[in-house]
């Protein structure tokens, strides 16, 4: 940085910009931040590391194999699991009845055929899990056609797989609504505790500089490093995984510097009291997780029930992540965009209102 | 000078003059008070500090020393009294007076990922007007590390670096609170100089300390301060005049020898004042070639032994414990 050409005595005269007080703020903050390894690694790397290990684990690949298992109780039960082995998509094992209780109950299979007296068959299965209700329909199918069933109708299948409807496609926008707030509400709320801490923030007021000034370097050199990082994030995705970015940039720009202020506010107002490490942990701990379970980060937060999506829709992660997977994966603008808009913004001033109002500066 | 706290407030209030717009004084106190739930950490304290002079605030820890110059600096707001500075009030002048101030915190932990050069020129931004930043860098002699980090500084050196980021901003007033506490003797003694320097500009200073020996080095004018009360105020050659007692002689005796009453040490050539510490016994002299021999002789003459015997000359230690009963150190 500036420094590395500053050399000789001259060097400490700074003048014009590099000597007003907010830049020298700013990168201050940027000196120690990136002079902190694992800083960078968790805003960076981090992220990176978790679209990998998901884009693997979820890569496109031929459907699931569905796991059941038939109770063995004599010559009927070989003769159902031999039918049932003619679909492609089951997985057959053989079980005592004890283990094929225990494969059912850890989830090792999903259903459990349990031949019975006079020809008829019994599915143990949860009717609460996807896979065991899909694996009781492909189970019932084999058995039935295996028992002589015909089909009435003759039926062919289109294997349609688009960008956009893959799981990498949803997750990437919520591991960048993640990143947005894992550093606005660290890279603010742990950086001000622990200058409040050290008694640096009651020495930074006991000189001339604008309190505004102190603030607002953190809320810009958030900005700034927020771009770098959203910029890795989105190439990387975008270059190895094909995400798809179908909205505009513009569009994108906004709901990521909405979002950030929004949460910069909300790491604000977390750190405005706080005099120790621990306390702030605690609250921001208790303030980010239950965002990244409710807020649609890894799974939609359509599955939870109506009566609680108000709640969850009015959470800042939640508009920053709908309003994402909506920009990118359906090309929406932010005129479609404008609840989630209306959510940030008000997350924003309520925070700074109120932070400001109760920061506690020594 | 009188020094007894309440006779001197009686005394001298009345004739105190109103603070006028021309500053007589850099700093003035009066009847200043702050507590803290129950316990009053400033208790009625009253101060004048004149421009150009080094004043220090000399008291055991929790004395109410910290408290006192954090109101004179702005960051505390007390419970009642006046503070003025410069002519200045916090009330009216904030801006002009945080142009106009140096402060040393008494710990401050710098940002350690930093190097003594970014943190002095960023503190440098601050102010309107000041020292360059290899000037005050050079001047606490930290040319070497200007480019190291702040967390790879030694004690004395952090020490010396935040006294450059009080100065940087060319101060008219400058507060140090405890500046040399937990330092080595050496890198006290380099820090003092680096303070006389600054005395030496005519440039008004004010500190706390509860090292005596720092107080009677560096300041012109000293308060002693104890429970929130300036019970003692003077030059230190004064204070320690005020005791008539040019040295101090401790002694102990051996285990289990029996104890020497207070009449019969009182009563030896030369003695002004006698006190039992806790393991032996401390006389205030004013001749210590009569006392030394009369006190040996007494000892001989009840056929005690000694089991140590120090001298020293009187210094503001002997001033606080002959005015509370108890010692500076130790706490």
């Amino acid at each position: 940085m500036s420094e590395q050409r500053a050399k000789g005595d001259t060097s400490a005269d700074a003048t014009g910009l590099r000597a007003s007080s907010l830049y020298q703020l700013i990168t201050v903050r940027f000196k120690e931040y990136t002079r902190e390894p694992e800083a960078l690694f968790w805003s960076f790397g981090f992220p990176i590391l978790l679209a990998i290990g998901l884009g693997i684990a979820f890569r496109s690949k031929p459907a699931d194999v569905v796991h059941v298992a038939v109770v063995n109780v004599g010559p009927r039960s070989a003769a159902l699991a031999a039918s049932l082995r003619g679909d492609s998509g089951l997985a057959v094992e053989e079980l005592a009845p004890d283990s094929a209780a225990v494969a059912l109950r850890t989830g090792r299979v999903a259903l459990v055929v349990v031949p019975s007296s006079l020809g008829a068959v019994q599915y143990q299965y949860d009717d609460t899990r996807p896979d065991a209700r899909t694996a009781r329909l492909m189970v019932n199918d084999a058995i039935q056609r295996g028992a002589g069933r015909a089909d009435v109708m003759t039926v062919g299948d289109q294997h349609v797989r688009e960008r956009g409807s893959r799981y990498i496609d949803f997750v990437v926008p919520g591991l960048l609504g993640m990143t947005i707030m894992g550093g606005g509400i660290w890279g603010l709320g742990y950086s001000i505790v622990d200058q409040r801490r050290k008694n640096l923030l009651k020495r930074l007021v006991a000189t001339p500089m604008p309190r505004s000034q102190y603030l607002g370097s953190y809320v810009i050199s958030r900005l700034i490093m927020l771009t770098i990082e959203v910029a890795v994030l989105l190439g990387f995705s975008t270059l190895l995984f094909g995400v798809p970015m179908r909205g505009s940039l513009f569009a994108i720009a906004t709901i990521i510097v909405l979002s950030a202020l929004a949460f910069g506010g909300f790491g604000l107002l977390i750190a405005s009291r706080s005099k120790t490490i621990e306390g702030v942990s605690g609250l921001m701990n208790l303030s980010m997780l239950p965002m990244w379970v409710l807020s649609g980060v890894f799974f939609s937060s359509e599955n939870f029930p109506s009566a609680v999506q108000p709640f969850i829709k009015a959470l800042p992660l939640t508009a920053t992540n709908d309003a994402l997977r909506a920009n990118m994966l359906r090309g929406a603008e932010l005129t479609q965009l404008w609840p989630q808009m209306a959510v940030l913004l008000a997350w924003m001033v309520v925070c700074f209102a109120i932070a400001l109002r109760i920061f506690r500066w020594r | 000078m009188g020094w007894r706290g309440g006779e001197q407030e009686d005394v001298e209030l009345p004739t105190m003059p109103e603070p006028s717009n021309s500053p007589q004084h850099a700093l003035f106190v009066r009847h200043l008070h702050k507590h803290y739930d129950d316990v009053r950490a400033v208790d009625g304290l009253d101060l004048m500090v004149a421009p150009g002079e080094c004043f220090g605030l000399l008291g055991p820890n929790g004395a109410g020393k910290t408290t006192t110059i954090e109101i004179c600096e702005g960051l505390l707001a007390p419970d009642s009294g006046d503070v003025e500075l410069l002519g200045l009030r916090w009330d009216r002048d904030e801006r002009e007076l945080r142009e106009r101030l140096g402060i040393q915190l008494q710990e401050t932990q710098l940002a350690e990922k930093l190097t003594v050069e970014e943190t002095v020129r960023l503190f440098r931004s601050f102010y309107a007007r000041g020292r360059t930043v290899a000037d005050v860098i050079g001047l606490v002699q930290l040319d070497e590390k200007r480019h190291a980090r702040v967390g790879k500084l030694s004690g004395g050196q952090k020490q010396r670096l935040a006294l450059a980021c009080a100065i940087v901003g060319d101060p008219d007033l400058l507060f140090l609170d405890e500046p040399t506490t937990g330092l080595d003797p050496q890198s006290r003694r380099q820090l003092w100089d680096l303070i006389t320097e600054f005395k030496a500009l005519g440039r008004t200073i004010m500190l706390t300390t509860h090292y005596m020996d720092e107080a009677e080095m560096l300041c012109d004018r000293v308060a002693i301060v104890d429970h929130g009360k300036v019970i003692a105020l003077g030059t230190p050659q004064e204070l320690i005049g005020s005791l008539g007692a040019e040295h101090v002689v401790e002694f102990a005796l051996l285990d289990g020898a029996p104890p020497l009453e207070d009449a019969s040490l009182a009563a030896i050539d030369g003695v002004i004042a006698a006190r039992r510490l806790a393991g032996g016994y401390e006389l205030q002299v004013s001749a210590l070639h009569r006392t030394v021999p009369a006190l040996l002789a007494l000892l001989a003459q009840r056929r005690l032994e000694l089991a140590q015997l120090t001298t020293h000359s009187a210094t503001l230690e002997d001033v606080f414990v002959s005015l509370t009963g108890r010692q500076l150190r130790n706490e």
